[in-house]
């Protein structure tokens, strides 16, 4: 007889039936009748009418029909609350009963039961069950204190159940140990800065003992709440590597990935010069091979997690490429997973064998895999330099087979590799061309014009091909116009004489015919550039592009080093911080690796192994996408159009400064640039070199006037454009068509506030506040008179103060200053006067004196005062700094109720001279890095995290004066809140 | 789908969000991108698939990886086989196993043996004297059972090795090694203690002893029950045995291996006509040892017809559902080099997709061997009761994923 015949009955009429087998005398049928209200909820039905009837049964010497009715309980207790205090009385009594199985069933049940009415009368038993002398009970007990806490916070800890839990972590029995252990993380995940687990070597101590002797699962319990604490030193760190090192040799290949992750962790502290550092890293590579010969989705966990291994530690895995080679018979997801670790682990040494899998991969049949495959060829390509050329002519031969995808696929490789190493392999650029017709995917045809374009000397026919694009212009997705559009300017600049015409056709498409406003800016800006400057255009179009360099997909280092954290979690299956995908406030805390011991100098040591790191820690550059190019152009609106502009260092950023100031010049018509003649006398403008500023303005506008064919088309202009009468004017126009993003926004000015009130001055108030002006420290000040008399020489001074600020010039007061009589001074700083620590930071001492009397204030400036223009980092080395400065002057602050996204954070921040370096955009997180240099030479660095729809954002900074990083923080406020 | 049970840990989990999951799994599959782990707004799916069900696990926060691998470890040897009748059948147990297995989403008891010392499928009367919880739940010593007797103490001692090879195109070995398998069945009263020694290379170079063949190995990974700490500071394999049968260790060997058998094969496709397959197979191991049922698959196109098959030994057929010619050998002796010939027709018009190039596998056993080399020299068994017991030993050697691409 089996118990599946309770699964058939669906009579109707079934619950009374059932109310009346609940409710009958016999035990059997008793028995039976639970069974079938459970088979029923099993299947979804409701059957919560038959609470009361249920409940009854509960009072039972039949362990199995126990078991049941607390398994109805706990599924329907919720739903009616009032009644299940009905059951109360029996928990309490079971929690007394001589058979510790039926204690256990009583108080794991009970923490199931979420009723708040409940819970309360729970707390007596529970803390017996605590106590208790059978470990099994007293381990499902620690449990359950996880459960109530779940339930109602306060409770468990106005009854002091934390404290007895964390007893419970010195218990004889180590299965207890590990529950409690699990028990308090789970607590504590909910409380980030209690001190619930105050982990201190003693109870390290303990717990590394009770390690080797629970089960697996309290193992990883124990491993993982090892993981979250910080040793104090080198040594500490590395006597627990020794004891945990052993869990490596396990079945479970759970325990060996939570070994891992304490190991990942604990190394950081360690000198990289140390011998036992190097053994470390041997030990850890076979384990984590072993966990591939698991079933295949157990190995795309493993892989999952070795894919952030091999970015955080490559030298751990370096010789066990072949292990990574695809299969046959993998599944998808575990093959597209192999073929990411195996570019990661590409290196000279293996590029051959790399090479020979990939192009083998590339002529199978699951389409998906074979187009990572040949894009793996590429990255290839990239990572290692000295395959490159067997990489391509790989992929030339891919080309050959003719497979349509793989073609597409390769054009989009090759693309990248030409960007990597330019005028080296333009000989294939012949075959490719042979397969233009074959293109039907944006992303290959944009490649390939993107190819034709740049190559536009080098190809006879350059403008036939993409005339022939051009053709079905406004069928072309949004990726295609835009490479075309760039591509014939490329061409037009290349070429004047004969593309005159396709550069007219394709300006008044992008600007007149499409309702893209990207594809409109881009065309306007072209157009402009074209008509305005055109050797500015060719600065611009044609500038030297920077070279990009290892791959592409390279996990931020911030989020990576978090992601080690959470290794065997789902967060490194997903390589997202729990954050992105855990609701509420749970488990959200960030963790971070520990700095390694004894930072700065020996940290810093040029020993073989920090060598070998710094290559493979070689700052990563990301392959820009289509869209770049239009970044590009935006980021040109981004320089202040303030007149003490600092030197830029890109020559990119120098084509922006020329559009804006010097761009005129050369307008004007400068003689003696040969290429601009050469262009003005192709075009034949017959515009006089002396026409005024006026004039020209009018002409940028869109005046037919000029005559100069490509001015002479912009029919479907703004009108704001062609209205606009001067030249400032239309340029300044011209970049707001970007979105407004181009009017850079001045940096924030605090209100005036009273510094000095005039009681304590006899009459003299004074109110202030401090500015940055072009460049310049002010110090704005009003001078009210509310005495009597007037007020006559005025004098200021500065106490020594912590940046040095002095008055940079004598304090010129209109005087005298009547009764009732306000003036208004900007008095300008220096940051060259004497220097003292002052507390807080920001403090300046201020003495005012006039005829009467000599007066002190203190005020605050905001540290943003100090943030100098050239505070923009190169990218390289802002990478390269963020690492060197030890995590622990790292600070993290929330910037709450801000409600703006990142381009415009960014920009307003600009303003006050806070740069951003670069960005990245994770799902719908945008990462923005940013550089700020004081006066004194600090540079701050900083990481603010904007979550769109989220208006809390982080802020990390890191800075070598840790103390400075508060300072930034209210400045960050201050700026972004107003 | 219907779900066949369901147990909701820590009630942070609406239910029906397991409806979400098929359709999920569905639109993955059609995209061809499957993943065992899927996500549905705050919900987390992570399944494997056992023959025809699913086993999902559902998370809202963090959570081990690994959790979902054991319940159907645990409930085959419950029951033996895994599936819809044998789980409605015996829903009650397998709820009484869920709540053992995990407590608020804290993975508890996982080992089947001593879960059945409690939780019987008799549906157990409520006799104080019966049902005591076993000590060995919550015991250091948590897979073995104290008061265990028998009347002739004895050790069975598996020693399988597995081969895993996979060769390029044009013949090269790309990858190969070794995962081997020591396997117990104990049958040992009380509790003793066991030591077993191996020709582990690590160990004969600590003891300074480098007498005869020795085996370096990779990586060793053991059941809970052996002593972690002690391996790792002297090699020693020391354990108090689970009572039957249990895997003591695995370990890899990374050390390159000529391929046992070897396969050279000449796949040619007349397209529209037919194909001819010619594979030859070579013993590369000693001539006293054979290979035991030994089967070669070639894979041919799925529209070939008509087979003929030429075989110098065994024989040949064709299995027309996998797309394959399984070609069987019963004993192939060490150093011998045997043929076989394949012709199939093709149809005239031809099949428009394109096909995969699946590998040449090959399967096989060679008992009273092992590729490494790997020898057990000694089972140590101390008991306080003194009694002897003996310890068998048997050597197996056997294909693993044996893989040989090919060119057509």
């Amino acid at each position: 007889m089996t118990d599946s015949k309770y699964f058939t009955t669906t009579k109707k009429g079934e619950i009374f039936e059932l109310k009346a087998e609940l409710n009958s005398d016999k035990k059997e049928k008793k028995k039976e009748a639970v069974k079938k209200v459970i088979a029923s909820m099993t299947v979804g039905k409701d059957v919560s009418a038959l609470f009361p009837d249920v409940v009854n049964c509960m009072q039972t010497d039949n362990l199995e029909l126990k078991k049941l009715v607390y398994l109805y309980l706990m599924n329907y207790a919720k739903s009616q609350p009032d009644m299940a205090i009905m059951a109360v009385n029996t928990f309490v009594k079971d929690c007394e009963d001589p058979n510790p199985l039926i204690r256990a069933l009583a108080v794991r049940t009970m923490g199931c039961i979420r009723v708040d009415k409940i819970t309360e009368y729970l707390c007596e038993p529970l803390r017996k069950c605590l106590k208790d002398e059978d470990p099994y009970v007293r381990k499902t007990a620690a449990v359950c204190v996880a459960k109530l806490h779940d339930i109602n916070a306060q409770l468990v800890e106005d009854q002091g159940f934390l404290d007895t839990l964390k007893d419970l972590i010195s218990d004889s029995n180590p299965m207890v140990v590990a529950n409690a252990v699990a028990a308090l993380s789970e607590i504590a995940e909910s409380h980030p800065n209690s001190n619930l687990l105050d982990l201190n070597p003693q109870t390290i101590n303990k717990l590394l003992t009770a390690l080797n002797e629970c089960t697996e699962w309290g193992q990883i319990f124990i491993l993982d709440c090892l993981a979250n604490y910080t040793p104090r030193d080198d040594r500490e760190s590395q006597s627990i590597c020794e004891r945990v090192t052993p869990r490596l040799s396990h079945a479970n290949s759970a325990v060996v990935l939570s070994a891992v992750k304490v190991l990942m962790k604990f190394m950081e502290m360690l000198p990289k010069d140390l011998d036992y550092y190097g053994t470390l890293l041997k030990k850890l590579a076979p384990p984590l091979v072993t966990l591939l010969s698991a079933e295949p989705e157990l190995q795309y966990v493993a892989l999952r997690n070795i894919n952030l291994i091999v970015q955080k530690r490559p030298e751990i895995l370096k010789h066990e490429m072949k292990v990574f080679f695809v299969k046959y018979n993998d599944p998808i997801y575990v093959k597209l997973e192999k073929l990411d670790i195996m570019i990661r682990l590409a290196s000279q040494a293996n590029i051959a064998q790399v090479l020979a899998e990939l192009k083998e991969y590339a002529t199978e049949v699951d389409v998906d895999f074979v187009r990572k495959a040949v894009r793996a060829i590429g990255r290839c390509a990239i990572k290692v330099e000295q395959s490159a050329e067997r990489c391509v002519s790989t992929l030339l031969d891919l080309i050959q087979t003719k497979v349509n995808y793989v073609v597409q696929e390769a054009i989009v490789v090759i693309k990248d590799i030409f960007r990597k190493y330019p005028n080296k392999y333009e000989s294939v650029i012949a075959t490719l061309c042979e397969n233009l017709d074959s293109l039907d995917e944006p992303e290959a045809r944009a490649a390939m014009i993107w190819i034709v374009g740049e190559y536009a000397e080098r190809i006879d026919n350059a403008d036939e091909l993409l005339e022939s694009f051009l053709e079905g212009f406004h069928d072309e997705s949004t990726q295609v116009q835009l490479q075309l559009l760039t591509a014939i300017v490329k061409l037009f600049l290349k070429k004047p004489t004969e593309t005159q015409e396709l550069v007219q056709q394709v300006l008044s498409l992008a600007t007149q015919d499409s309702d893209n406003p990207d594809l409109r800016d881009r065309g306007y800006i072209y157009w402009r550039l074209l008509s305005t400057d055109p050797v500015a255009a060719k600065e611009v179009v044609l500038a030297e592009k920077p070279l990009i360099s290892e791959e592409t997909d390279l996990i931020e280092p911030t989020l990576l080093d978090e992601l080690i954290c959470h290794i065997g979690t789902l967060a490194s299956v997903y390589h997202k911080p729990p954050s992105a995908f855990v609701e509420g406030g749970r488990g959200v805390q960030h963790k971070r690796l520990p700095a390694r011991a004894g930072s700065g100098e020996s940290a810093e040591s040029p020993d073989v192994g920090q060598a070998v790191s710094a290559v493979s820690d070689a700052p990563p550059a990301v392959i820009p996408s289509q869209g770049d190019l239009l970044g590009d152009l935006l980021n040109l609106d981004l320089a202040p159009p303030t007149s003490n502009v600092p030197p830029v260092p890109s020559s990119m950023q120098m084509g922006a400064m020329d559009l804006l100031g010097g761009g005129l010049d050369s307008l004007m018509g400068d003689e003696s640039e040969t290429s601009a003649s050469h262009y003005r006398t192709e075009v034949q403008s017959p515009q006089p070199p002396e026409c005024s500023e006026r004039e020209l303005g009018g002409d940028v506008g869109g005046s037919p006037a000029m005559g100069v064919s490509l001015g002479g088309a912009p029919v479907g202009m703004p009108a704001g454009l062609g209205a606009a009468p001067a030249v400032g004017g239309g340029l300044g126009d011209l970049f707001d068509l970007g979105g407004g993003v181009g009017v850079t926004a001045g940096s924030y000015i605090p209100p005036k506030t009273v510094w000095l009130p005039a009681m304590k001055a006899k009459g003299l108030e004074i109110s202030g506040t401090f500015a940055r002006r072009s460049g310049v420290i002010h110090m704005d000040l009003s001078f009210t008179n509310k005495a009597m008399s007037v007020m006559t020489d005025f004098a200021i001074q500065f106490n020594k103060n912590s940046f040095g600020l002095a008055p940079a010039g004598p304090l010129q007061v209109l005087t005298p200053l009547s009764p009732n009589q306000t003036v208004d001074v900007s008095l300008p700083l220096s940051t060259t006067g004497p220097v003292m620590k002052m507390e807080p930071l920001n403090n300046l001492q201020v003495a005012v004196k006039n005829n009467i009397d000599v007066f002190y204030f203190s005020c605050q400036y905001p540290i943003s005062l100090l943030f100098v223009e050239d505070g923009k980092m190169d990218r390289q080395v802002f990478l390269a700094t963020w690492k060197d400065i030890p995590s622990e002057n790292e600070a993290q602050f929330q910037i709450k109720d801000c409600h703006l996204n990142s381009d415009a954070a960014s920009n307003k921040l600009q303003g006050s001279n806070i740069f951003t370096v670069a960005k990245r955009t994770v799902d719908t997180q945008d990462m923005l890095y940013q550089s700020v240099k004081l006066t004194n030479g600090i540079w701050m660095l900083a990481e603010l995290r904007i979550q769109t729809g989220n208006p809390n954002s982080t802020l990390s900074v890191k800075c070598r004066a840790p103390e400075v990083s508060q300072y930034v923080y209210q400045c960050y406020e201050l700026i972004l809140r107003n | 789908m219907t779900v066949l049970i369901c147990r909701n840990y820590k009630g942070d989990v609406d239910m029906s969000e397991i409806d979400h999951f098929l359709t999920l799994l569905m639109q993955q599959e059609e995209e061809g991108l499957m993943c065992p782990v899927i996500s549905h707004g705050s919900v987390h799916f992570m399944w494997i698939k056992h023959i025809l069900y699913y086993f999902d696990c559902l998370f809202t926060s963090v959570c081990l990886s690994f959790v979902c691998m054991f319940p159907v470890q645990v409930f085959t040897e419950y029951f033996k086989e895994l599936e819809e009748e044998s789980i409605q059948d015996n829903f009650v147990v397998v709820y009484e196993l869920l709540d053992e297995l995990m407590d608020f989403g804290f993975p508890q008891t996982t080992d089947s043996k001593i879960l059945q010392e409690y939780i019987t499928q008799e549906g157990n009367k409520l006799e104080v004297a019966k049902t005591k919880v076993p000590t060995t739940v919550t015991n250091a010593v948590s897979w073995r059972s104290e008061g265990l007797k028998y009347k002739k103490n004895e050790v069975f001692i598996d020693v399988i090795e597995s081969i895993n090879v996979l060769v390029n195109a044009n013949g090269s070995v790309m990858s190969s090694d070794i995962v081997g398998s020591i396997k117990l069945k104990t049958m040992l009263s009380g509790m003793p203690e066991l030591r077993l020694g191996l020709n582990d290379r690590v160990l004969f170079a600590l003891t300074g002893r480098d007498k005869g063949k020795t085996v370096a190995m990779e990586d060793v990974k053991f059941h809970q029950c052996v002593r972690l700490s002690r391996f790792e500071s002297d090699r020693t394999i020391s354990f108090i045995p689970p009572d039957g049968e249990s895997e003591l260790m695995s370990y890899r060997i990374n050390t390159h291996v000529k391929p046992l058998i070897w396969i050279e094969s000449v796949i040619e496709k007349f397209s529209h006509s037919r194909v001819e397959i010619m594979v030859k197979a070579k013993g590369q191991f000693k001539k006293q040892s054979v290979a035991n049922n030994v089967e070669v698959r070639v894979p041919v196109p799925s529209d070939a017809d008509t087979p003929k098959f030429k075989t110098s030994t065994g024989h040949a057929k064709y299995v027309p559902e996998k797309n394959l010619v399984v070609w069987t050998i019963k004993s192939f002796p060490g150093g011998k080099e045997f043929l076989m010939r394949a012709h199939f027709g093709l149809p005239s018009v031809e099949n428009d997709e394109m096909e995969g190039k699946p590998p040449i596998t090959v399967k096989f056993e060679i008992p009273y061997f092992t590729v490494s080399g790997i020898q057990v020299r000694y089972m140590k068994i101390i008991e306080k009761s003194g009694y002897q017991a003996l310890p068998w030993v048997r050597y197996i050697t056997q294909s693993g994923d044996y893989q040989l691409r090919t060119n057509a």
